[in-house]
């Protein structure tokens, strides 16, 4: 059942939430000055106790990557905590409201991070566009400077910790962390090759841990609970734990963003935080930003296998199947940033799938060909079947096509084109169909709702 | 004349390379910089960013012109995104946009005659909940409605 939390969100209804007295009050600092006096491998290992998994997309456990920055590894190189406020994945939108809302955690979760993985500086790597966000992460930073909790010695402790905001300039790619480390050295947000990973060659050359911000913003919280109290709030504990931000945008009556203990299902996601469906009936779900395939709203769970872990649900609707990394990987899609995007039947799926496919045109980066191209190719076909001129050839060339990125690229920009791409011919083939035969008239051919319905 | 940046800017210059272990890191945030006062990433801004990173101009070029946001041609005096990705198409972004054009007599990636307004479209700005939305020069402005985009239009080829 749906079960509502309050640990990152607790000051966002709160005109103040972003300054250090209302932080303070609640506690704030405790767990960054604590974490000065315990050594690297105990905040390591509360944070592997708490079963955090990344929050960027991939669901990385969180404490094993912290861990391959272990003190053997070139101690004498500086290393660096590199934070992921890039926020470009069409439909996601949480990151923002925490660096608006309650930039504080995020400071406390960064000196948190330094000491862990042995860091004395952090860049948080922030989209050019939210200047609001930009200005709160600074004035945090100020006020948590002045109070001595950044600098030469945090806490008294002798060890010094630096906060920076690097902000961006316009480049969805940079989201992918190699490229957000190019794009902070001063370079083209090109994404590299790896390995070298990160943790041995990342920014400045130098061991380097990429985490999302709503990652390390939830780090204080895993700290003042402990770590497998965290873990243990979540439905799919021990696999991943504690809670996290659900988003839900689209055709739902109330879009925003919720607090949720990990295991929220796309039902109540939808229905119980989103409000319901507005204009219509549930047509489809991308449930986690649009590199993540989409689920339709009649698809029922093909689990028969006992030793399936979803096999619990076998039959059941993929709309009642808790969200996690492992369960929505089973389904076929991803969990990725755990922020959904609804369409009501009004919304015609050939129109959504062009929509995207545009996006991710304009914004593959150029370096490999399979992507540059292929996302043009993408986009133009499905210009040609919107104009009513497709053919059902054109349904196997797009598959073609998108087959011919995957795999073929240095960075997984091309998989999240070719994913979603493959998604919709698979779960729409009989609407593609029917589109290029009747040159759309099959649908609605539209994506916004008839104006008497989107009141 | 060659660009030079105010001395106020130039003042923010040592604590940005502070910041950072290298020159080249400053790149982005002088390029920031130098286009907040420029309006626009010139060949001379991109000598000057050039030459106070220890750069060739080449790199700062290829800088320039990877990113959306610097622009390497003239625009006007205000910019007005408007989202078009799918969370805020599904919310009437497209009518928003036809809207915006319709007011300003332009097209997208255009600038209107008195040198005031660009207009662009945007992919996905973060703000799926509120859509939809654009963002006027560094402010978000949601829950759009046309009615809402002509009071912020009419405001903005005032000022
Ligand atoms: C094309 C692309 C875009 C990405 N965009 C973002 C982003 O905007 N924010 C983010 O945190 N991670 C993004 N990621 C994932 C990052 O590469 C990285 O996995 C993540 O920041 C790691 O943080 P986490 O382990 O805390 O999730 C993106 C990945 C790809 C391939
Ligand atoms: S789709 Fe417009 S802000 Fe996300």
């Amino acid at each position: 059942m749906l079960q509502r939390t309050e640990h990152l969100t607790k000051r966002y209804g709160t005109k103040d939430g972003h300054t250090l007295e209302r932080y303070l009050a609640d506690g704030g600092y405790e767990q960054a000055r604590r974490a000065m006096s315990m050594s690297r491998e105990e905040i390591v290992n509360e944070c592997k106790a708490a079963n955090l998994r990344g929050r960027g997309g991939a669901g990385f456990p969180m404490g094993i990557k912290w861990s391959f920055m272990a003190p053997k590894v070139a101690p004498e190189r500086p290393h660096y905590l590199v934070i992921n406020a890039d926020e470009g994945e069409p439909g996601t939108f949480k990151d923002r409201t925490l660096m608006e809302k309650d930039p504080h955690s995020t400071i406390e979760g960064c000196i948190i991070g330094c000491r862990a993985i042995g860091a004395h500086v952090a860049y948080i790597y922030v989209r050019d566009e939210l200047h609001l966000a930009k200005d709160r992460l600074w004035g945090a930073i100020r006020e948590a400077k002045e109070k001595g909790y950044l600098g030469a010695k945090p806490f008294g402790v002798d060890y010094p910790v630096e906060v920076y905001v690097h902000a961006g300039a316009g480049a969805y790619i940079c989201g992918e962390e190699t490229s957000l480390l190019n794009s902070l050295e001063g370079r083209r947000g090109e994404p590299r090759l790896k390995p070298p990973f990160p943790a041995q060659a990342g920014a400045f050359g130098m061991p380097t841990t990429v985490n999302n911000l709503e990652s390390i913003a939830t780090v204080p919280t895993v700290m003042r609970l402990g770590g497998e109290n965290f873990s243990k709030m979540s439905a799919l504990h021990p696999k991943e734990g504690g809670c996290r931000l659900y988003g839900v945008s689209g055709h739902v009556k109330t879009p925003g963003i919720f607090e949720c203990a990990v295991g929220v299902t796309l039902r109540e996601l939808i229905y119980d935080l989103g409000g319901g469906v507005k204009g219509g009936e549930l047509l489809a779900v991308i449930p986690g930003g649009s590199s993540t395939p989409i689920l339709r709203a009649d698809e029922l769970v093909n689990a028969p296998n006992e030793k399936d872990a979803l096999h619990a649900w076998h039959g059941k609707s993929v709309l009642d199947v808790p969200m996690g990394v492992e369960t929505f990987r089973g389904l076929g899609t991803m969990l990725g940033t755990c922020c959904a995007t609804v369409l009501s039947t009004q919304a015609c799926p050939v129109r959504a799938m062009h929509n995207l496919m545009r996006f991710y045109r304009v914004e593959s980066c150029g370096q490999c060909t399979p992507c540059r191209e292929g996302s043009g190719w993408l986009e133009r076909l499905l210009d040609k079947i919107v104009a009513g001129t497709g053919t059902l050839d054109d349904l196997n060339r797009l598959s073609e096509v998108a087959n011919s990125i995957m795999g073929n690229t240095i960075c997984a920009f091309g998989e999240g084109t070719a994913m979603p791409a493959l998604g919709f011919l698979k779960k729409f083939r009989p609407e593609f169909e029917e589109y290029i035969r009747t040159g759309g008239r099959s649908s609605t051919n539209r994506l916004e709702l008839h104006a008497a319905a989107a009141e | 004349m060659a660009f030079q940046l105010t001395p106020e800017r130039e003042q923010q210059l040592p604590e940005i390379l502070a910041r950072y272990p290298t020159k080249m890191a400053a790149c982005l945030p002088l390029l920031h910089l130098a286009q907040e006062q420029n309006g626009w990433v010139s060949d001379d801004v991109i000598a000057y960013v050039a030459e106070r990173l220890e750069l060739s101009a080449a790199h700062v070029f290829g800088v320039a012109t990877f990113y959306s946001l610097y622009h390497t041609h003239p625009v006007g005096k205000h910019h007005v995104w408007v989202c078009r990705t799918l969370s805020c198409a599904l919310n009437g972004a497209d009518a928003i946009v036809a809207h915006c054009e319709e007011r300003l007599g332009i097209h997208v990636g255009e600038t209107t005659a008195d040198g005031q307004v660009t207009l662009h479209t945007a992919e996905c700005l973060a703000s799926c909940g509120t859509a939809p939305m654009m963002q006027i020069d560094c402010e978000y402005h949601e829950n759009l409605s046309p009615e809402k985009v002509d009071v912020l239009l009419d405001r903005l080829r005032q000022s």
